[in-house]
């Protein structure tokens, strides 16, 4: 290509031959960054084990949909388009950057197949991406600087704002498209001026504008802006490139593998230890994360890979209602923990020093409902759930388990329910159904195909027990040959399991295993989403097992089962999500359809439903926990509901409708908001000759 | 410091289950789940506590069938250095001053400087270390909620008393206390550290290894028997008062005079 | 023969302790024969006046009184008693904080045979007293045989006999100081140091023997003042239960239930308080539980002993003004 400008190839300051600057910074650049990314991978390669490389086809279309196409951004409008425009023009400017380095080197320097027509093309686009990317960024200077919304805020106790190293980022890739803008205007000037046709820079993108700014200075001038434009780019380049692992934006060059090697089970517990199974998992040293090294790896990934954007802790309910847990700053106290340890200067600190008490309070890490919103949130896939239960296994371990969980805990082994009642009062709750609804119990030789499996707080609690008799009526009214496990059955062991129990998690269900395979069921149904998560995510070689609201709206398709016409007509209902039938098991739908089939029923959403539903304050074992907090979450739910304009929330899980009823009492709503489970509406509304 | 802690295997009562039955007139014991009295709990985890600072060692140990050796295991996962289980046909149905006499012959096997009970259990009686305290010669405080050691030879204490206030005594060494619940929090013991627990040694002291003559102890030397056990009367659901308020308010009054509400 | 029963008198700034009374009853129960002794211990000007008090209803009194008494030191007590006690007759003491840590080594000490807590008697047959005990927080009774022909030490329930203060007896002081003293003070391995009083607002509701606890029904902050009334005549504290906590209306160190204190009082009034099992799980000692509350279907009418249907608002203040009436 015929141009008037010298090439930085050709060029030379102060009588040095330019291109020797353009070899020496890519040179040293690339070797710095090589030599900082080694020392940030130092960690990962002594941390505990984490196998990530199955189903790789299933990775790479996750990869695709989360990494590519930005899936979770638009969840935050503002600042997912913000991000999509910025990430979009670093995917199409790689190549450009590239290309502009080897300039330096080889004049006239083309990609290989970015020559001719494409390579027009490629130009014009370019020229556009840069001009769309540096106004993103300069929306996002705006936003940040100006507009500061109130999520990126740093609570004090975590330090400074971290507003800083975005915005200096902001200005370098800004730095970066000006140059580029400043490189092909300066061309396109001396073109224009020398008469000639071929340069080209497109009218309205900054590099037309950059031309048109440039028309009236000489030759000389345009010859030291073009040179000057070059190796501002070419330093930029390589700094921003070796300043990206320093913190934040680290996630730029980890994020592809961080979402490439993303946990893919919802709803599953890892395994205390990879590779090690159940009966030998007594005999490990040490169980869960005490102390740093005792991250998987991949944990280490995750805490690199966090942006700072703060949607986690956003959707967070214990963030929400101020207890002493915010997920985001557990990733970037971890990081910090990681960048203090694994210096890039001098020699690692091999740190042994317990986490609980140095980076985490007990309370912080007991904080946690496992409700799973910030996992669904994150754009990068980062995984909270696991992390957290490993610290529990640590602390367990140690014997650090609130004195209000001890009691619970120790009724569960002993008894097989966290209330310490007798076995044989389980079956309690049939007792006061009528003759006509028998429920078989299979250890007295009783036989069906389904199983209905009960679990401790519908068994015992004697509010929740009219669900396990709604439950029952419902499903003899749709048909269903059921039984219960009686006395044999025992606490699932899905809090038990998620507060750190393992052992003991693993011999209920040892226990309840062995009882549901005696039982002969076919089939397992269970009205609560902890039992129904546990049952099929941590247990396994069960029959398969589904929710109350699954099957009945089912049944309700198929007209086995017919409603009447809804009972309380002023009522305006809302579904509040179960965290275990939504999030983590992607069962949104089913309940509303069963609402939505009894006839005349009015039913809003919430603005926070689905999986950004708010969690209600947790199953199982959190019943028993006494967190700090400003209010309890269910408050904050109930809130939500009737802000929607709903004065009866339904819900499908026991342990929502006793937070709820509590949340309504504790507000002092009971005049105005009802709280009703579910199968109790359906109960309710049975035709039945 | 050398720590000796009594413990008791008592039937968990939290559930109201305790049911009487009427041939052996006793209570009815299968139903029942039984764990570590709680008082002892938290002598243990006080005993750890000072070990952990001072170093020394902390033995467990409980007069009781085979079934206390799960108690003393569980106790060692938490951090007890040695369980001894006391056993012998002839310790059965020792009274507390059979049980003192028991444990004091254990106690006197070594070198002890401190010795720690619960301040009850599920008798109530309240009597172990009083009596244990006696026959040693050693001096004794009950419920105390907060023990910090000065030296080899003396101990600072507080002890409970009514309207939350406090008695500070200082003790000298050795001693046995009588500790009550709230003093410490009590560390959890995970089923991982009772399932390690299970490999331990837990040695077995009867008449002989303590040089006890079997009448001295047990249904032989008790000079307290239980000959009966029977339910207070309670009703089931509340009797609800009516009327007026007024006569409401005199017949709640009357019944308050007779519980002790009204003076 | 009837047997001859020894009362150790608790006492505090010269006043005389209920369950000094409560022994009378308890001994009349045991022997209704006996010759009762009291033996109290302290010094100067408030001995005196626990004495006198105590000579109106005992045939006979014993003082100890010495200036190192003015604080008693059980330990100390323990090695005084030895010394003028016989052996083989029955000592009784209160079963609270300072019985607790006298008797048990008394009984060795005395060689005698050791009851704890006793809530009440049967008769003497054969050299063994019949009593009755409580086990498992009160859920079940028992009754014992003590065998007391080496004598016994036996520990009183409080409040589990009336305080006959009925029975008008005047009986003699007996100074036995010298006989107690003789060899001076008995040197103990325990010094006491100080008293600490519980901080002003800081509460101890776990000791309390009447809790007027509040709940929801309560309704505003502004309506506790009702519940410290009652509280106020009755001789009680306030207690309450989680949202009140909560909401901040009340300190947490006065929560009954799960997350806050086990109580055991004698009397438990729970007002406006529906009974969740995480409250109910605070409650223990088998006290005499009244429930008001305005939701028939309320729980806790399932753990009361007596229930009242009724707006505890309206409901508190009327109790408690009746209760005044009656005081005065």
């Amino acid at each position: 290509m015929e141009t008037v400008l010298i090439s930085p190839a050709k060029a030379a300051i102060f009588g040095i031959p330019s291109v020797i600057f353009s070899i020496l910074i890519p040179l040293i650049g690339t070797l710095l960054f090589a030599y900082i990314i080694l020392k940030r991978l130092t960690p990962l390669l002594k941390a505990a084990p984490d196998p990530r490389l199955d189903r790789l086809i299933n990775r790479v279309f996750q990869l695709f949909k989360f990494a590519i196409l930005q899936y979770r951004h638009l969840r935050y409008p503002v600042a997912g388009i913000i991000h999509i425009l910025i990430f979009a023009g670093f995917v199409i400017l790689s190549l450009r950057s590239v290309t502009l380095i080897m300039l330096g080197i080889f004049d006239g320097f083309t990609l290989p197949g970015l020559s001719g027509t494409i390579g027009n093309f490629y130009t014009v686009l370019k020229d556009i991406t840069a001009t769309v990317v540096l106004m993103a960024c300069i929306a996002a200077m705006v936003r940040r600087g100006l507009f500061k919304p109130a999520r990126y805020a740093v609570p004090s106790k975590y330090g400074k704002g971290h507003a800083g190293e975005a915005l200096v980022v902001l200005m370098l890739i800004s730095g970066l498209m000006l140059c580029d803008m400043a490189f092909e205007g300066s061309l396109a000037a001396a073109g224009v001026q020398e008469g000639l046709t071929t340069g080209t820079a497109l009218p309205g993108t900054g590099s037309g504008l950059a031309a048109k700014l440039f028309n009236k200075l000489s030759l000389a001038q345009l010859q030291n802006i073009h040179l000057a434009a070059f190796f501002f780019h070419d330093l930029i380049f390589f700094f921003f490139l070796c300043f990206l692992p320093l913190g934040k934006h680290f996630h730029v060059i980890t994020s592809l593998p961080n979402i490439f090697l993303m946990k893919l089970d919802k709803g599953k517990i890892k395994p205390v230890r990879w590779g090690v199974e159940e009966p030998e998992i007594v005999d490990l040293e040490s169980f869960g994360i005490k102390k740093f090294g005792d991250f998987t790896w991949k944990h280490m990934l995750d805490f690199y890979s966090c942006a700072d954007c703060g949607r986690c802790s956003d959707q967070c309910p214990a963030n929400a209602v101020v207890r002493p847990l915010s997920p985001r700053f557990l990733s970037i106290k971890c990081r910090n923990e990681l960048f203090q340890n694994y210096p890039l200067i001098g020699g690692t600190t091999q740190d042994e020093s317990p986490l609980i008490g140095h980076i985490f309070e007990e309370d912080e890490i007991w904080s946690c409902t496992t409700c799973g919103a910030c996992e669904t949130e994150c754009p990068l896939l980062i995984e909270y759930i696991d992390k957290i239960v490993d610290i529990r296994r640590g602390m367990v371990d140690e014997g650090m388990v609130p004195q209000s969980l001890q009691k619970p805990l120790h009724s569960l082994e002993r008894r097989g329910n966290p209330y310490g009642k007798t076995p044989k009062r389980r079956i309690e709750w049939i007792k006061e159904l009528p003759e006509e609804n028998h429920v078989k119990i299979f250890q007295e030789e009783q036989t069906a195909n389904t199983l209905y499996f009960v679990d401790s707080v519908t068994s015992y609690d004697d509010r929740i027990q009219e669900i396990a008799r709604a439950t029952a009526r419902v499903l003899m009214a749709a048909g269903i040959d059921f039984g219960i496990l009686g006395p044999a059955e025992k606490d699932s062991g899905h809090e038990v399991r998620r507060f750190g129990e393992e052992m003991l998690f693993l011999s209920l269900k040892n226990s309840n295993t062995e009882a549901i395979k005696n039982s002969g069921v076919k089939n397992i149904i269970t009205s609560d989403p902890h039992a129904f998560n546990a049952l099929k995510n941590d247990y396994t070689d069960i029959p398969p097992v589904e929710h109350t609201s699954q099957v009945i709206a089912r049944k309700i398709k198929s007209g086995e089962i017919r409603l009447k016409g809804v009972e309380n007509g002023d009522g305006i209902y809302t579904y509040h999500d179960s965290c275990y039938l939504g999030r983590h098991n992607g069962i949104y739908d089913a309940p509303r359809d069963v609402i939505d089939a009894i006839p005349g029923i009015k039913r809003v959403e919430m603005a926070r439903c689905g999986d950004r539903a708010f969690c209600c304050g947790g199953g199982g074992l959190n019943l028993f926990y006494e967190p700090v907090e400003e209010k309890r979450m269910a408050q904050v739910r109930v809130e939500m509901a009737k802000e929607a304009g709903a004065n009866i929330i339904v819900t499908a899980c026991p342990f929502c409708m006793v937070h709820i009823e509590d949340g309504i009492k504790t507000s002092g709503l009971e005049s105005e908001m009802q709280v009703i489970d579910l199968m109790e509406l359906i109960d309710h509304s049975l035709i039945t000759e | 410091m050398e720590i000796f802690v009594c413990v008791k295997r008592v039937p968990d009562t939290g559930e109201n289950e305790i049911e009487l039955d009427s041939g052996s007139n006793g209570i009815k014991r299968d139903d029942l789940v039984y764990s570590i009295n709680e008082w002892d709990n938290y002598a243990v985890e006080e005993a750890i506590q000072i070990r952990e600072k001072h170093g020394g060692s902390v033995t467990v140990v409980t007069v009781d069938n085979e079934e206390g050796d799960e108690v003393l295991r569980r106790e060692m996962a938490m951090g007890a250095d040695r369980g001894v289980l006391v056993m012998d046909k002839a310790f059965e149905g020792s009274d507390g001053r059979g049980i003192a006499s028991i444990l004091k012959a254990v106690v006197e096997k070594e070198h002890y400087d401190l010795v720690l009970t619960g301040v009850q259990a599920d008798d109530g009686a309240a009597q172990i270390g009083g009596l244990l305290a006696a026959m040693l010669g050693w001096p004794y405080a009950s419920i105390v909620n907060e023990i910090e050691i000065l030296d080899e030879k003396k101990i600072r204490i507080h002890r409970e008393v009514a309207g939350g206030n406090l008695e500070v005594y200082e003790v000298d060494l050795p001693c046995v206390l009588s500790v009550q619940t709230g003093i410490n929090e009590p560390r959890y013991v995970p089923i991982r550290g009772v399932m390690k627990a299970a490999g331990l040694d837990v040695p077995v002291y009867g008449t002989a290894d303590l040089g006890l003559s079997p009448e001295s102890v047990g249904e032989a030397g008790a000079t307290v028997k239980v000959k009966n056990y029977f339910v207070p009367e309670a009703g089931d659901r509340a009797e609800m008062l009516e009327g007026s308020t007024e006569e409401i308010i005199d017949k709640l009054i009357d019944l308050l005079k007779s519980k002790g509400g009204v003076r | 023969m009837a047997l001859h029963i020894y009362s150790y008198i608790l006492h505090n700034k010269g006043v005389i302790d209920d369950t000094a009374f409560e022994a009378i009853s308890a001994a009349g129960v045991i022997d209704p024969d006996a010759s009762i002794t009291a033996v109290a211990a302290g010094s100067g000007l408030d001995l005196d006046a626990v004495c006198n008090q105590a000579s109106k209803h005992y045939q006979e009194v014993w003082k100890i009184d010495s200036e190192a008494l003015s604080y008693p030191d059980a330990e100390v007590i323990r090695r005084l008693l030895v010394r003028i006690i016989p052996k083989g007759d029955i000592v009784l003491i209160p079963h609270e904080h300072f019985g607790m840590d006298l008797a048990p080594g008394l009984s060795v000490m005395l060689d005698a045979a050791y009851l704890s807590d006793a809530v009440d008697f049967g008769g003497i047959g054969d050299g063994r007293l019949s009593a009755i005990r409580q086990e498992f927080n009160g859920q079940v009774n028992t009754q014992v045989e003590c065998d007391i022909s080496n004598g016994a030490v036996i520990t009183i329930r409080p409040g589990s006999f009336k305080g006959d203060e009925g029975q008008c007896a005047n009986g003699p002081i007996v100074d036995k100081t010298s006989e107690a003293m003789e060899g001076g003070i008995p040197a103990v391995g325990r010094r006491f140091l100080k008293f600490v009083e519980a901080e002003v607002g800081e509460i101890d509701i776990t000791q309390s023997e009447v809790l007027v606890s509040v709940g929801r029904g309560i309704a505003d902050e502004d309506n506790l003042e009702i519940a410290f009334d009652l509280a106020k005549v009755m001789g009680g504290d306030v207690s309450c239960s989680r949202p009140i906590v909560d909401a901040k209306w009340l300190e947490k160190e006065r929560q009954v239930g799960n997350s806050g204190k086990t109580v055991k009082p004698k009397v438990y009034l729970a007002l406006g308080i529906s009974g969740a099992f995480q409250h109910l799980a605070g409650l223990k000692g088998n006290p005499f539980v009244v429930a008001v509350n305005k939701n028939p279907k309320a729980p806790i009418f399932q753990a009361a002993d007596v229930g009242v249907i009724a707006d505890i608002l309206d409901f508190i203040p009327e109790l408690t003004d009746k209760i005044n009436e009656i005081k005065r």
